[in-house]
């Protein structure tokens, strides 16, 4: 049999790109700097002060690269644009002409004025620290804990959701009994519960967030799980004798991604508001460092006036169009697999 | 169908039964019950409490016998109303909570009684016609209320009403006793976060039977369209958005924390944080038990509610 | 001269999508007169659904009727109002669907659905309309009327479903009836009675009827002349005999030589599969859109140009879309394929005896626990005895419901029986589950499935997913030779090369049950299980799957356990068959045996329901009353008794029928007396 293909041309740096392997080795490059940025700063040694460098043209060619891939829906690419921009001010931010986000100059300047030979566009908060650079250099903690929170989350609900759908039987009704006796829990209470056992801290939240969304998360999985094994590929699967890893792995987790990431987005998005919320009620992350929810919380106490509302209006309007994105992107993509 | 709801009250004790464990054992830890002592004893922290006054402590509250008695002897308590006692607030848990969930349930009574009229009919008006211009509007005004959280809805309406314009209070903490005007923005809040999800949903499950061929066999059948959408769209539409309804209350647990906090309203939320940011134990057991409670209860309506407004069910297959 | 009912003239369809503009019918022509039954008959993807839909004027958001006419009673219907379409439909012109479950609104009763028909449509109160609804509910042959008004969609069955919708559309009293594979969704004794009611409303009422089908058997035995469609157009006309006997195009010709028809035999008359495929509507050649895969196709006549519609010299009412059909020399034997001479049989490879199994039915409920756990069983398979050899097709055939399914779960390793043995080269597999089988034994027992859009991963590549199967069983060893092997099997399955790296969702349905097939022999099995390999795809794809399944098995010398419903392609393809109805074989032989008397009574009913398309063909006519008893309490005695037309009386109900041993191997469990079995006549006869 002869195949006449023809010889393609040699791709653009992005064709090549279009490739999982390629995908994940920006996505590590841009995420590991910023996590350990972020979450232990000092095991970066020297290197602290240059290792965002590399995330940001990863950010820019997957920003890109996204953008391509979902050209179809405008829904999504705007969802895109708006989180990419938080992404790419998390990894810039070291870099960017900005004044130190802790460093109290003057207080309750409004925006776009200038005091004591700084010009802040978006003014000084009561204790004199730049707005603009709080407000950029906030989002770096909100989205790392809460990816990370969300990933750790979906690991454990995936893996809970295959088993408890794959094996059914006993496995299953252990696993839904448990995770119906946290789904019982309203999220708040439970968020509040553990982290008032645990104490406030950003890996508490992770534990938090993943106690309180796994169970919703393995109910999804489990019940695409059911849904898939009862197909044909499955069946021929075990008749040839796999295992059941093998099973679970190659062929029901791959059908199961395109509605699990739709789901991501979304639940990036509950994550974006628990940890913003949680810091505003005291029991999140704590001060100094900037953080959106800690700016609300200390606006909210000392400021609840016409004249500075600017302080509440800043970190809410960032922390808004964060999650905004991820619906945005969530809604895109949801449009985008129907269209298939 | 008896059966079915028989089976739903059996696993909703059971998870109570659960959960109650979950919530004793979690605060029942060395560590609170020393931040107890010191409390009620008075002195200047837990690492000056001798272990000898510690022990007292625990046996003059009944607290050194094993765990299961204790955990019985709560439960026993509970379920005669006794609650414990608030170190905080210094009374009775269970008047307090009673008071505070009154509260909550006022707000959640506006609260609903705004969201579910205006989450439907967004939601049918959109998913009647899937992928018009109607549609889209509605669905993008649906998407942007959800995507602003309660937070930053409770500030821009308070930075719109209360400080620019003045027409309403900024906070709700109705210190001169009831002030219905002070209840708006909280409730306002609370529904614009709320309402999108509803009308999303509903409009999901609407545009979903729009393509289902029995929806074609009506119309194909001559009747009108209103007759479609009402007599028998509407039926099989309506089914997965009611179950919602009943579930928000769960969620609504969630939100109420943060505008109680917000505006300083003195409802069920406010007291759970402020019990978890004191470590007032038996206010936070008794709070978390009781929000699990709601949150049981309403799965159960839900779940009948379901079986009743499905046929497949009610007649079952 | 009559004005017809309905007049389309040169209607063309169109859906437009993000794509741009999808013609899905390009130039239709068709006429129903008063009383008259039309047949329309094509493939998936001809544009036969989209012509019903656009008479209706509800081709959704996107779809738009380009240009021509569609007239009922003379009435432009492309132009006429909201207001008129809402009288028409459901009044004047009435519409029956392919799927009777999901047609009907589940949460309203039969009663509601029914009654608001006449109450918006005539002048009549509720309850009037409720008992003119009731009427028609016996008209339609449905018992106890009034329980049924009062029930809701899911509690029917679905033959009952359909003679709702039925009675739904008679009941306004209609001019003309659309009915859109009314029967594909269901069982064939379940469709005869259907097709029979069908026969009827255009006698009795008048009604003038448009019959949508894939299946021209159907078509003979409803309509009076039938249209056949071809990618988008009509491109024979006729009255059944001009079509059925003396076409005039070479489309419908490939679609007969496609159907295994009694008097094919795979040995000496095999099937002639048209080559290729349906074009994509955008893809469609210029000239004649068959051309890509017509024999007679001549370049420079056929592919240029728009064919019109030709009438056919001295043949009145007959029109052919072909530019040589006046060429062809009709009478001449269709171009034989290569005769095969039949396959010597082997050793026996699988003996199945006293097979049964029993799913046990979980009851967790409160009051089970009270009651003290009655345990119910469903009652799979009751007791199933057969035997295959080396090289031999073995049927296995049976409506859905009867356990045929779950005989093959039982032999694949996924289910334990219950009791009985299953021996694959005298080793006993009925109690061993797949992981505890060793490699070469689940290598030796593979499975060819049902569902093309389900047989495969679709987050695989096709050469991923055969490799994975030649690793596995260790056909080949290092990634090279694996390769190989792989391109190797493509090219056994007649598919390119260049499919490796395709993932399914660029394959046809038709590719991808030969993906499917090349998968299941890439361990290089001695026993086949195919669960009905062929029934999700086009007739014209049936028959080339059928074929390549034979000839891979013939030149493996393969077992072939064929699982079907589909009696003419089991005539067809196998050896021996298996009767089977609710987990009992009660009929089993060779094939010859089994389709000529003595029949069982239910193989009987099954000959006589499978529709065949050959006019010369009589057929004795037996309806099955009543629907399949349900497995988890089946009925005593013989599992046939409650709907054996030729039940003798107590005995049927109380003792279980003895297996009664004709020549050959052939055996019928059934009461009555083998001289009276032997004297039936022939449910089949040539006229």
């Amino acid at each position: 049999m002869s195949t006449t293909l023809e010889r393609p041309t040699r791709p653009s740096l992005l064709a090549r790109l279009e490739n999982p392997k390629a995908v994940i080795g920006l996505v590590l490059l841009m995420w590991l700097p910023l996590t350990l940025y972020v979450m232990a700063p000092r095991l970066l040694g020297s290197l602290h002060d240059v290792v965002l460098l590399p995330a940001i043209p990863a950010t820019l060619l997957l920003y890109t690269l996204a953008v391509r891939a979902f050209r179809g829906s405008t829904v999504a690419v705007i969802g895109l644009s708006l989180v990419f921009f938080w992404l790419l001010m998390a990894v810039s931010a070291p870099y960017l002409p900005l004044i130190d986000p802790n460093r109290p100059i003057a207080p309750f300047t409004p925006p776009l004025t200038e005091a004591r030979d700084h010009f802040f566009w978006l003014g000084t908060d009561m204790r004199g620290r730049d707005l603009l650079s709080r407000a950029i250099w906030g989002c770096q903690r909100v989205l790392v804990w809460g990816v990370t929170a969300t990933t750790v989350a979906y690991v454990i609900g995936t893996t809970f959701g295959l088993v408890a759908g794959y094996f059914a039987g006993w496995w299953d009704e252990v696993i839904s009994f448990a995770s119906n006796v946290l789904l019982s829990f309203p999220v708040m209470v439970l968020f509040i519960v553990i982290l008032t056992y645990l104490g406030p801290s950003g890996l508490n939240i992770i534990v938090a967030v993943t106690v309180a969304s796994a169970p919703a998360i393995m109910r999804i999985v489990r019940g695409l799980t059911l849904d898939i094994k009862t197909r044909d590929y499955v069946f021929a699967a075990q008749t040839r004798g796999e295992h059941p890893i093998y099973v679970m792995l190659i062929e029901l987790l791959p059908n199961v991604r395109g509605p699990i990431i739709v789901d991501a987005c979304l639940r990036l998005g509950y994550t974006t508001v628990a940890i913003t919320t949680l810091t505003f009620l005291g029991l999140g992350l704590q001060p100094p460092d900037p953080d959106w929810g800690l700016m609300i919380r200390e606006a909210a106490r000392s400021a609840m006036l016409w004249q500075f509302s600017y302080m509440l209006l800043v970190p809410a309007l960032a922390v808004s169009s964060l999650i905004l994105g991820f619906n945005l992107m969530a809604d895109g993509l949801r449009e985008l697999s129907l269209r298939d | 169908m008896t059966r079915l709801i028989l089976q739903r009250l059996v696993q909703m004790a059971l998870i109570m039964v659960f959960a109650s464990f979950v919530i004793f054992a979690i605060f029942d830890t060395d560590e609170f019950k020393r931040k107890l002592a010191v409390a009620e004893l008075g002195g200047f922290g837990v690492a000056a409490l001798s272990e000898e006054a510690y022990a007292n402590w625990l046996a003059q509250k009944g607290l050194d016998v094993p765990f299961h008695e204790r955990y019985a002897q709560w439960v026993g308590d509970v379920l005669q109303g006794d609650f414990g006692h608030s170190f905080e607030k210094n009374r009775a848990v269970g008047p307090l909570l009673a008071e505070r969930l009154w509260n909550t349930a006022i707000l959640a009574f506006w609260v609903f009684a705004l969201m579910i009229p205006l989450g439907l009919l967004v939601g049918i008006l959109a998913g009647m016609n899937e992928g018009s211009p109607r549609d889209r509007a509605l669905s993008f005004v649906a998407v942007f209320t959800t995507s602003i959280p309660e937070i930053a809805t409770a500030i821009l309406l308070t930075v719109v009403f209360a400080l620019g314009l003045g027409w309403l209070p900024a906070k709700a903490a109705m210190i001169q006793g009831f002030d219905p005007w002070q209840l708006v923005l909280p409730v306002l809040t609370l529904v614009l976060y709320a309402f999108g999800y509803l009308a999303r949903m509903t409009r999901a499950s609407m545009a979903e039977v729009m393509t289902q061929p029995y929806i074609r066999t009506a119309i194909l059948k001559g009747l009108p369209y209103r007759r479609v959408i009402l007599g028998h769209a509407l039926r099989n539409a309506l089914i997965a958005p009611f179950t919602i309804i009943v579930l928000q209350l769960n969620w609504l647990l969630s939100g109420v924390v943060v505008v109680e906090v917000f505006f300083e309203y003195n409802g069920f939320g406010r007291l759970l944080l402020e019990a978890a940011l004191f470590g007032d134990v038996y206010v936070i057991q008794a709070a978390t038990l009781v929000a699990v409670a709601v949150a049981v209860t309403s799965q159960l309506v839900s779940d009948i509610g379901y079986t009743f407004l499905n046929p497949r069910i009610r007649f079952g297959a | 001269m009559t004005t017809p009912i309905l007049e389309c003239e040169n209607l063309a369809i169109s859906y437009f999508t993000r794509a741009g503009e999808i013609p899905a019918v390009i130039d239709f022509n068709l006429e129903v007169m008063p009383g008259e039954a039309v047949g329309l008959v094509g493939e998936s993807g001809c544009g036969k659904s989209t012509v019903a839909l656009a008479i209706m004027r509800y081709l959704g958001r996107n779809g738009r009727i380009v240009g021509g006419a569609i007239r009922f009673k003379g009435e432009d219907l492309v132009t006429a109002s909201e207001e008129r379409l809402r009288q028409l439909r459901g009044g004047e012109i009435a519409m029956v669907y392919q799927e009777p479950m999901a047609s009907l609104n589940p949460a309203l009763t039969i009663g509601r659905q029914l009654v608001e028909v006449p109450l918006h449509h005539e002048t009549i109160d509720e309850a009037g309309a409720r008992a003119r609804a009731e009427a028609m509910l016996e008209r339609v042959r449905l018992p106890d009327a009034k329980r049924l008004m009062a029930a809701y969609p899911h509690q029917l069955s679905g033959g009952q479903q359909q003679r709702v919708g039925i009675a739904m559309a008679l009941l306004s009293n209609p001019s003309l009836l659309l009915l859109d594979e009314p029967t594909t969704a269901l069982d064939v004794t379940v469709e005869a009675g259907i097709v029979d009611l069908i026969r009827e409303i255009s006698t009795e009422f008048g009604t003038s009827l448009l019959y949508i089908s894939h299946n021209l058997g159907l078509i003979l035995e409803t309509c009076q002349r039938l249209t056949v469609m071809y990618s988008g157009e009509a491109v024979e006309v006729g009255s059944v005999a001009q079509v059925f006997d003396a076409m005039r195009h070479p489309y419908t010709r490939g679609l007969f030589n496609s159907i295994p028809l009694p008097g094919a035999d795979k040995n000496a008359r095999p099937l002639m599969p048209i080559r290729g495929q349906l074009p994509l509507p955008h893809e469609r050649p210029d000239g004649c859109n068959f051309a890509p895969r017509c024999d007679y196709f001549q370049a420079g006549t056929c592919d240029h140009g728009t064919i019109a519609m030709a009438a056919v010299a001295g043949d009145e009412g007959h029109y052919s879309r072909c530019r040589r059909f006046a060429e062809i020399d009709w009478e001449a034997a269709a171009p034989k394929r290569k005769e095969a001479a039949a396959a010597p049989l082997g050793r026996k490879v699988l003996e199945v005896a006293a097979l049964k199994k029993y799913y046990r039915l979980q009851d967790r409920s409160l009051m089970a626990l009270l009651r003290g756990r009655e345990a119910r069983f469903v009652k799979a398979n009751e007791k199933i005895d057969f035997d295959a050899c080396e090289a031999e097709t073995v049927a296995i055939v049976g409506e859905s419901g009867c356990g045929k399914s779950t005989l093959a779960k039982v032999l694949m390793g996924l289910e334990q029986a219950t009791s009985g043995q299953a021996l694959l080269d005298n080793q006993d597999i009925a109690n061993l589950p797949v992981q505890q089988r060793d490699q070469a034994m689940v290598g030796y027992l593979q499975m060819v499935f049902q569902n093309p859009f389900d047989t495969l991963n679709p987050s695989h590549t096709v050469g991923a997913q055969i490799a994975r199967v030649v690793r596995k069983f260790g056909v080949a060893k290092d990634k090279a030779e694996i390769e190989a092997r792989v391109l190797e099997l493509l090219d056994t399955v007649k598919l390119p090369r260049d499919f490796y790296h395709r993932l399914p969702r660029q394959l046809s349905g038709g590719q991808k049950q030969r993906v499917g097939i090349a998968r299941a022999f890439a361990g290089e099995p001695k026993v086949v299980v195919a669960d009905e390999p062929v029934s999700a795809l086009d007739v014209s794809v049936q028959a080339a799957v059928t074929q390549l399944l034979m000839d891979i098995q013939r030149e493996h010398r393969t077992t072939l356990l064929v699982i079907s419903h589909d009696l003419s392609l089991v005539r067809y393809l196998a050896d021996r068959v298996v009767v089977m109805y609710l987990g009992h074989v009660v009929e089993q032989g060779a094939t010859q045996d089994v389709f000529s008397p003595p029949y069982h009574p239910y193989t009987e009913a099954l000959l006589s329901a499978v529709p065949i398309a050959d006019t010369r063909i009589k057929k004795k006519r037996i309806v099955l009353e009543g629907d399949l008893p349900s497995a988890l309490n089946p009925p005593s005695g013989c599992p046939f008794q409650t709907r054996c037309p030729r039940k003798l009386g107590r005995i049927c109900e109380t003792e279980a029928p003895p297996w009664r041993e004709f020549p050959g191997g052939h055996g019928i469990a059934c009461h009555i007396a083998p001289e009276d079995l032997a004297e039936m006549e022939p449910v089949i006869a040539q006229a």
